[in-house]
Formats: structure tokens, sequence, C-alpha cells
């Protein structure tokens, strides 16, 4: 099966003709869960679709209408969750065995928000296990298949999100971004993904990997959809300390604004080696557009970057191996039985994780322990140091920098599984901005070679989302489209 | 697991057996440690497997340490925060039927697990 | 010294070197890092919330009481406040909802200071860090065979409570003085309303470093780390055990391991648990889920001069006015009656009988209402002759238990002063009717004064003052 992006109402057209009450939330919601019922066998994008819940949440909203209130921008817009943020008395699994029927006592605080702002949660999305992952191959529960092309990986480690919003069956939804687990994704599903500035989204119900890395952010099909998004999940929460205790800058208002003077900077140290010479090209012809548009395009060398995936692999296991000691089979989730607590530990962990998540815990445990911090994690540290300084010096010459997301489009089921470093060397291009804590957004920019698509990088100093969706959206109206 | 040999750590070639082989790199031992430290069991496959995975990613990892990172101040946190706090005032707790329903086992209100030996 | 065995070592041949990590709860409305209730006591698993739980997508937010606290006791202990962050500290138990504790590791909050002992002696604290209280666990019994050992039970509400680790300096030397450090930190946590200080609620709980090393040498022993100890009678056994142990395996040769070791309160030993080669690598790393603590100058200053005056100062201060030893103000001040005795030898009363009626006839609690005037006036009404020692301690047990004037007790009592005329009256009959014991006297016996003043006692029924009659048998020698 194929699909294409836009043939599918966005989420603001289906909120507005829900608020002017043209279509109830409920006939939305029916259609979108035809479309999930008809097709999600085969791309398994849901680890769970909430039925029940989804169709009161959607009546709730009809009777705010026909009350005469604004149920909010997102009146009726069927909302995909990444199945690793909690929602109350519903299924959170990380497509883990160890959480595997595991219901949350509370919502993560992007739930309460899409809640307030009139979504409709339709379900749970299938994902690489804790996140851990570039092609959702990882999920204890079986891959997700990419709508543009069932033979290939959706990229990870929201696939199932990535999935969801290419297949239809949701125009919007949400992943969470560690390393490029939204932004690879949605370039190899053709979609538009974003990694907010690090603390611009609550991280609190967020079931975490790295917690100094990771952050939730919108899928769709659309940057103007993205953005209305964002406006509703982003914004201070005291629940959360790392939050950003300020306004979040006004998107929508802006996604015209046009790039004509726009600085922009194209990043060297990703366009050269390890990238595919279709995706280096289509970047290229990104430059050009924007340049077309009315911006200055410039290369700029930002030295650090290459240092990026090896301290990635230090911090982000390091904080993962810590993350991950609580899932012990005393409290919640599952347990395997033993004669000892420790037994129970032990027997508990080595069943219920898969072996990406064990490579992880036990590599970060390594580069913390006693005689190696300074040597590895310590190190790493300091190399997250000159990564943002070396962006710094960048950003007082650009006001955005540009890159290809991923260094390939989708790849075949099995390509990397085999060779941990091959799958990790997917998100070169988006692990410095995770590492910096900055913004990033992928848009859809044209077709490779194999007539996949290819996600052009849009890269923002931190809180520079707004002239980083209007880059964005110059980008989108200038797509060549997909080759077929 | 049973199409293939199985072997034991002992089988297999250690850095310390053929003399030339880089002291640094991650030893079957250091992995065997970091697995009982992460409360996790390894098979002798499995530890061969894991060593041999996790010394090619600490090997890619070298490029960082020929960087010379003195008075390189190291970033634990992306932002610049300070003294964030909250008022030390009570807020709504769990529901504890709902929490102890999902737990493992459970008596007499508390979650209960297997003896435990030793203390801390 | 002897140990629970009876064992006991040289103490001119050895020196006992301890140091004290003392973990106090803070008293604050809710826990360290999230708004679930801070209560001792209580149902099992009600004071809990995502975080006291480490439920999955759980975010620690630092209780801005708990740094004030910190702040308070910091100071206290004259140690420099500044700016610190939280760690992680890994390791898998099953009362540890995370797995890892949220705790400072090498940015404390507070740094270097001391304390100084009611002796006067000054004994150092390396730090004070932040950290949260693990759940408790109840073994439930098995019945003693292999498929039948029990299991264990765990209630989380202690879990995420806020803890104040003080870890002092190995400057102590022995048990007593262990003690005299616990007491002494503990009226200084609650003189600053930092802890209840409740012991016997866990509410302060202390591990002893000890280590034993020859009279005379510098170099501090191997030492063993013991835990469990949960009152100051245990804390002074597990000392002296431990201490006695060590120079018993010292002198057959052995060498003492670096332990962590368990005491146990019914047989009066501590048990090994863990050598230091079986000890848990932590794997401490910077906390991401929290930023840094800066409390700043304005903030410590702000507490600094909100500080009551503590305990030591208090001494000083009462020694000073009293001209009494500094070590003999202590239970004084202890009890909270050195503003009392300030105010009454402001007054005029004697200092010295001010503060031996705190020391001896003002142990209850009621007489932390006395009225310092009266009480001055019954020191003086006691040392210019009017009342004796006798009277003065009855007049003052009526003043605590009911109020009222010292003179009006007196009065009503039937403590009249007797005037001298009267007394001399009656000790020159009695000279007179014991003329052998009279001789004696005035040979040089004088023993003998006793049985005069006993005898003038008995005929005054006890209103006499022993001074005066004392004064008027030498006056007529």
């Amino acid at each position: 099966m194929t699909s294409k992006p836009g043939t599918y109402p966005t989420a603001i057209d289906i909120a507005v003709s829900v608020r002017s009450g043209e279509r109830t939330a409920s006939e939305v919601l029916e259609d979108h869960l035809a479309r999930i019922g008809s097709s999600d066998a085969e791309i398994h994008a849901f680890n769970h679709v909430m039925v029940d819940e989804a169709r009161s949440t959607a009546e709730a909203v009809d009777s705010a209408v026909e009350a005469g209130e604004n149920p909010g921008p997102l009146a009726g817009v069927p909302v995909a969750l990444k199945d690793n943020m909690c929602t109350r008395a519903v299924p959170t699994t990380c497509s883990s065995r160890i959480l595997e029927g595991w219901k949350p006592p509370y919502d993560a605080t992007v739930v309460q928000r899409l809640g307030v702002a009139g979504a409709v949660v339709i379900g749970k999305t299938n994902m690489d296990e804790f996140a851990m992952g570039s092609s959702t191959e990882n999920s204890a529960f079986g891959p997700t298949r990419n709508p543009r092309d069932t033979s290939r990986v959706p990229g990870g480690s929201s696939g199932g999100s990535a999935a969801a919003v290419a297949a239809g069956f949701v125009p919007i939804s949400l992943g969470s971004d560690t390393g490029g687990s939204i932004r690879q994704p949605a370039a190899l599903c053709g979609v538009v993904g974003v990694k907010p500035t690090y603390g611009a989204v609550s991280r609190l119900g967020l079931i975490a990997f790295a917690s100094s890395l990771d952050q939730i952010g919108p899928f769709a099909n659309t940057v103007a959809d993205a953005a209305v998004l964002l406006e509703v999940i982003a914004g201070h929460d005291p629940g959360d300390s790392t939050s950003i205790d300020e306004p979040f800058a006004e998107l929508s208002p802006h996604l015209d604004d046009g790039v004509v003077g726009t600085r922009i900077g194209l990043i060297t140290e990703m366009m050269g080696e390890g990238i595919d010479a279709d995706v280096a090209a289509r970047t290229r012809e990104a430059a050009d557009a924007l340049e077309a548009a009315g911006a200055t395009v410039e290369e700029v060398s930002i030295p650090a970057v290459t240092y990026g995936l090896s301290a990635y692999y230090l911090v982000a296991p390091a904080e993962a191996s810590s993350n991950l000691a609580r899932y012990d089979g005393v409290r919640y989730g599952n347990r395997v039985e033993g004669n000892t607590t420790d037994e129970m530990m032990f027997a508990t962990r080595t069943q219920g994780f898969g072996d990406e998540v064990k490579r992880r815990i036990m590599l970060g445990a390594y580069a913390l322990s006693a005689g190696y911090y300074d040597a590895f994690y310590g190190k790493a540290l300091k190399v997250r140091t000159l990564i943002r300084a070396d962006f710094q010096v960048a950003y007082e010459k650009f006001d955005v920098l540009l890159s290809p997301t991923s260094p390939s489009t989708a790849f075949p089921f099995g390509d990397k599984t085999s060779d941990p470093m091959a799958m990790y060397l997917n998100d070169v291009c988006t692990i410095p901005t995770n590492l910096a804590g900055h913004p990033a957004i992928s848009v859809p920019f044209g077709a490779g070679d194999d007539g996949l698509p290819i996600g052009v990088q849009v890269l923002a100093p931190p809180r520079g989302e707004q002239q980083m969706f209007t880059t964005a959206a110059v980008l989108e109206s200038a797509a060549p489209g997909d080759a077929e | 697991m049973n199409d293939r040999p199985s072997e034991s750590p002992d089988n297999t070639e250690s850095p310390a057996n053929d003399g030339g082989a880089d002291q640094s790199r991650i030893s079957a031992d250091d992995v065997a440690k970091v697995a009982n430290l992460s409360r996790l069991t390894l098979d002798a496959d499995e530890l061969e497997l894991f060593t041999h995975q996790l010394a090619d990613i600490l090997d890619h990892a070298r490029d960082i340490e020929s960087l010379d990172l003195d008075g390189v101040e190291p970033m634990a946190r992306p932002l610049p925060l300070v003294n964030v706090f909250r008022a030390d005032e009570p807020g709504e707790p769990l529901d504890r039927a709902e929490v102890l329903a999902a737990a493992p086992s459970v008596e007499n209100d508390q979650f209960r697990v297997p003896p435990s030996l030793g203390e801390r | 010294m002897s140990d629970a065995t009876g064992t006991t070592i040289d103490l001119e041949k050895w020196e006992i070197v301890v140091g004290l990590e003392v973990h106090a709860e803070l008293s604050t409305r809710t826990k360290l890092f999230s708004s679930a209730i801070n209560q001792f006591g209580g149902e099992p698993n009600t004071n809990i919330d995502p975080l006291t739980l480490g439920l999955p997508g759980s975010l620690p937010v630092l209780n801005e009481q708990a740094v004030e606290l910190a702040i308070r006791v910091g100071l206290a202990l004259n140690c420099t406040v500044q700016p610190n962050e939280f760690s992680r500290k890994n390791y898998f138990y099953p009362d540890l909802p995370k797995d890892y504790q949220i705790s400072q590791f090498d940015r404390p909050i507070d740094d270097e200071g001391h304390l100084e002992l009611p002796d006067g002696t000054v004994i150092g604290v390396e730090r004070a860090h932040l950290e949260e209280d693990t759940g408790k666990s109840t073994h439930v019994g098995g019945g003693g065979r292999i498929h039948d050992a029990g299991h264990s039970t765990i209630d989380y509400n202690r879990a995420g409570v806020p803890l104040l680790e003080i870890v002092g300096k190995p400057d102590i030397r022995s048990a007593d003085q262990a003690k005299a450090y616990v007491s002494e930190l503990r009226s200084i946590l609650m003189a600053v309303g930092a802890s209840d200080g409740k012991m016997e609620e866990g509410s302060m709980r202390v591990d002893c470093n000890v280590s034993v090393r020859p009279r005379g040498t510098t170099e501090l022993g191997t030492r063993c780390e013991v835990k469990n100890v949960n009152s100051l009678r245990s804390l002074g056994r597990a000392i002296e055990y431990e201490a006695v142990r060590q120079v018993d395996m010292i002198s057959a040769g052995e060498r003492v391991q670096q332990q962590t070791r368990h005491w146990n309160e019914d047989d009066g030993r501590t048990h090994k648990l863990r050598s230091k080669e079986e000890a848990d690598d932590y794997r401490f790393f910077p906390e991401p889920d929290l930023v840094e603590v800066d409390p700043g100058e304005e903030w410590i200053e702000r507490v600094r001069a909100a500080l009551p005056v503590l305990p030591a100062a208090r001494r000083h201060r009462l020694s000073e006015a009293s001209g009494v030893d500094l070590a003999k103000t202590a239970i004084v001040v202890e009890r909270g009656l050195d503003e009392l005795c300030l105010a009454a030898i402001d007054a005029g009363a004697d200092p010295v009988r001010t503060l031996t009626h705190a020391e001896h006839n003002l142990s209850d609690e009621r007489s932390l209402d006395l009225d310092p005037g009266a009480f001055a006036s019954l020191v003086t009404m006691e040392t210019g002759g009017d009342l004796t020692a006798t009277q003065a301690k009855q007049v003052l047990a009526e003043m605590v238990s009911s109020g009222g004037s010292p003179a009006d007790i007196a009065r009503a009592k039937g403590f009249e002063a007797m005037d001298n005329s009267e007394l001399e009256g009656i000790v020159d009959d009695l000279i007179a009717g014991s003329p052998d014991e009279w001789q004696r006297f005035l040979e040089g016996d004088t023993k003998v004064m006793g049985f005069f003043v006993g005898q003038v006692m008995k005929a005054t029924r006890g209103q006499a003052d022993g001074k005066v009659v004392t004064k008027l048998l030498n006056s007529r020698r």
C-alpha cells in the first residue's frame, strides 16, 4: 500500500469545520477510526486504539459546540500519542514487555493540554522500545511499516506517530525526540516533524529515555498544523523543573512572513561523507529555493558536530541506565518471580527488556562506572559544551541553519538490525541539536532516487521556533512534491 | 539458542590472553560487571555478542579522546536555569487502590516482594 | 571501658576515632521533590504521588522550604552555604522507588563547619547535603525453612521525605563524646526548627565510622561503618563494642577490614553487612531533571538574621553572666531556662544560687513560665537569710506548680524568717545544756558543729538558716 500526504483534511480544517458546526467531532472521529480499521493491521502504527475514550471525548466536544462554547484550537481533531506519554487508565507501554498492560494513574501534561484544546486522543502509537532505535524495529510488539512503502521502516523511534500521520489515520500526532526520534521518521515517512527547544514542552508524564535530551514535539502533514499543535502543548509547566518559564513563541501568525533577508547557513559537516547523494542534492535544492525566496544562503562549518554521535552515545545511555532502573518488578509493570528480591529483579529485567535496551543500559552503566566516568561521560558532557558553543558562533552570523534530516531515505526491514553502529549513524544530522538543546524541524522536500520522501532540516537557536517555522513554511511551498 | 555450539566466557578470546590486544577495549569481564550492576543476566553467547557490540560503539567514541577538553565546562543540562522551586504545599495524593491494582503483588495495602538478602 | 561482653581496652594505649553521619528528617509539610505529605506513621501508601512511587514519567521539583531549612542548619553549624546541585546515586533496592536516590554528591549545600560540645570541645562538620529518604520494608517472617523464607512488604509513605545528611569529621574520641555530639546536633536542629529530633521515630538516624589507633599516633586506622544505631544508648554501646572488636583484632595480629557493619541491639554486637570490595558502584551523575541551586547572599543573610541564639552561644552567654563553669550551664540551656536565669540575675539574684535552682529544682516543664522577677525575689530571700535552702526549694516548687509571689507562699507556709535574737537564745540554751559537746567544740573538734546545727534545726523545725547558726556558734567560742 502507498499513500501520499495532503490527501486528507488538515487539523486546522477539521477544527474550523467542527467549531462552525459544519461537521461533528464524532463524524470526524469515525472517519479516522474507519481508516485505522481498514489499514492499521498492515501498518501497525498503533499499539492501542482508544475507541471508547475517543468517542466520549468527541461527544463532549460536540456538546460544547452545541452549547455555543468554543472547544479550543484543536476542536474535534483526532490526535495520536507516542506510547511513552502517560494516559490515565489507558495502557502505556513504551512498546516494552516490561510495561505491557500498565495503566498510568495520571495524565501527562501534554495530554491535559490536548484535552483543554478540544483534541480527541485516538490512540497510542508504536515505537522503538523505550524510544531506543531509528526504525521502530525494536518494538516488542512488532515493527511499524512505512505507509509510503510498506517493505521499509518508518524510521524511529516515533515510527508509529509518523506513520499514523502519513497514512491519514490522524492529521497530527505527538512523538518524542531524544536524538532525532521525531525528525528522522518524519523525513522517512514524508511528513513534518518538530523537535522544540529543550524546555519548551513539559516532560511531565513523558516516560524518560534521556532526560537532558528528551523533548515532545508534533508530527503533521503541514507546517501550519505542526505550528498549531506545538502552540497547544508548549509553555511553562511548574511540574517540570526544566520547563522554560516564559511564554512560548507565536508561530501561526508568522508562517507567511517569508524569508526575505533571512540569513541561512548550510552546515558543511552534514553535506559530505555518509550522506546519500540524492539526500544532499535535495538539501541543496532546498537551499536554492530559500535563496530564490529572498534569503541569503552560505555554507557554514560547525566543527564540533562531528563529535555529536560519540557524545550522544555516551550521554543518552548513561541517563537511560538510570532512568530505566525503576523497572524492577516491585511497584508496577510485569514481574518475573524469583526466590529473592534480587533474583526477581534480575529475571524481570532480563526477560522484560529487549536487546537494544539492554545494550544501552549496559553502555550507560559502563560510561558512568568508577574509573570510566571522566573518560566517557565526563568527556561527553564537555563535548556538549563545544557543540553548543560552535552553534552559538554560527548563530551570530545566521538566523537559521539547514541540513538533511536523515542521511538516507527509508531503508528495508532488517537492513541495520544486526549492526547497532550502522543504525546509530541514521541520527548523525539530528543528534547535535538535542545535545545543544536547540529546536529543529524536518520538512518533506522531494524524493530520493528510490522515489521515497526526503526531509530537510531547519535548525534554529534556542527559542528560535518562530523563524524556524517561517523558513519551514517557505520550504514547504517550494517543495517539488513526490517524484511519483 | 542450541543451534550453535555454546561457548563459555573462558573460551572466548580475552585481551589478557593475546598479549597484543588493546587493554582499554571493553572486556567480557567489564560487560559482566555492568550487566550485574544493571540487574541483567547474560548467557555466554549474549556476553560475547554484547561485548563485541559495546566495544564497537566505544571504539567509535574514541574520536573524542583526542580532543583537548581541558578547561571546558561540562554541560549536564541544556538550560542554564537556577533555583526552580515549588512551595511547600500538599497536593492531591494518588488513589491508593488504583496504584495497588497496577502492582505485581500486594499484601495489606503494601507492595509485596520476595525476601531481601541483607540490608543497606 | 568495656563492651557488652565485658572485655575492655586499655585507653592509655589505644585511642578511639569516631566520625558520625547523621540523617535528619526535615520538618517540611511535603516531600523533598513532590507535594505528597511528609508525615510519620499513617496508613501505608497513602502519602503517595507519581514521584513518590517512581512512576514512569514522574519528575521532581525541589521544595523551597527544605532548602530554607538546610540553609538554617548550615549557618547554625558554621558552614559555608554554597551553590549546589543534585546528583543521582544509582543502586537497586526495593524500598528505593526509582532505584536511584536523588542526593547531593560533589556539590553539597553546606560545606565545612563545626559545632561546639557543652564542654567546649569543637567537632568539625565536613558537609551537610539534601537527599530523599527511602520507603520502609517490613520483613514478614517465614517458617525458617528454605522454601518458606518469608517475604517483605513495602510502604512508600516515607519515600521522598527530605533528609539532611550531616557528615561529621573524625574528631570524636569517645563514645560519650559521640553521644554529646548527637545530642548537641539534635538541640541545634530543633532550635532552628529544622527537625523534630525524634530518634525513636527515625527523625534522626546515625551511622558511625569507628576506627582505633595506638595513642600518640596520628594516622587514621581502617574504619568500619556501623549502621542501625537508633538511640543515644545504642550509639554508645555500638562504638564501644566496635572499638573493642578492632583492638582485639589488631592485638591478635589481624588487620581490620574496611566494612559496613550492622548494630544488633539484642546481642549487643556489630555484624558484617558487606566489605569495601562488595560496595556498590553508585555511578553518581548530575540529576538532569533538576536545575542548580544558588541560595545567594540575600537569602542566606535573611536566614541568618532570623536564626535564634543557638545552644553554644546561650551557654557562653549564661556562663559569662553567672561566672559559672561553661560545662555546668549545659543542662540549664537544654531545659531552655537560660533566659529566665539571665533575667533573674539581671534583677539582682545571686548567679550561683540562680543556676543551682535551675539545675536541681526546675526540671518541671512549667518552670519555663516562671516570672523572672519572682524567681529573683526568691533567690534574694534565700541569700538574704529570709528562707533556708530547704524552704526556698519548697517555695519554688509551689511557684512553679501554682504561681504566686515567693513572699506570699513563704508566709502561707509559715516560713517566717526568725530574727537572730530568737535564734541566739536557742543557741545559748543549747550550749548551756550540752557542756561536754561544747568543750569538744572549743578544743577544735569541728565534727561537733553538725551536732549543734542539727539540734538548732530540730528546735526550730528546720526554719533556722544553717549558715546563720554556724556563724552564731563560731561567735560564741
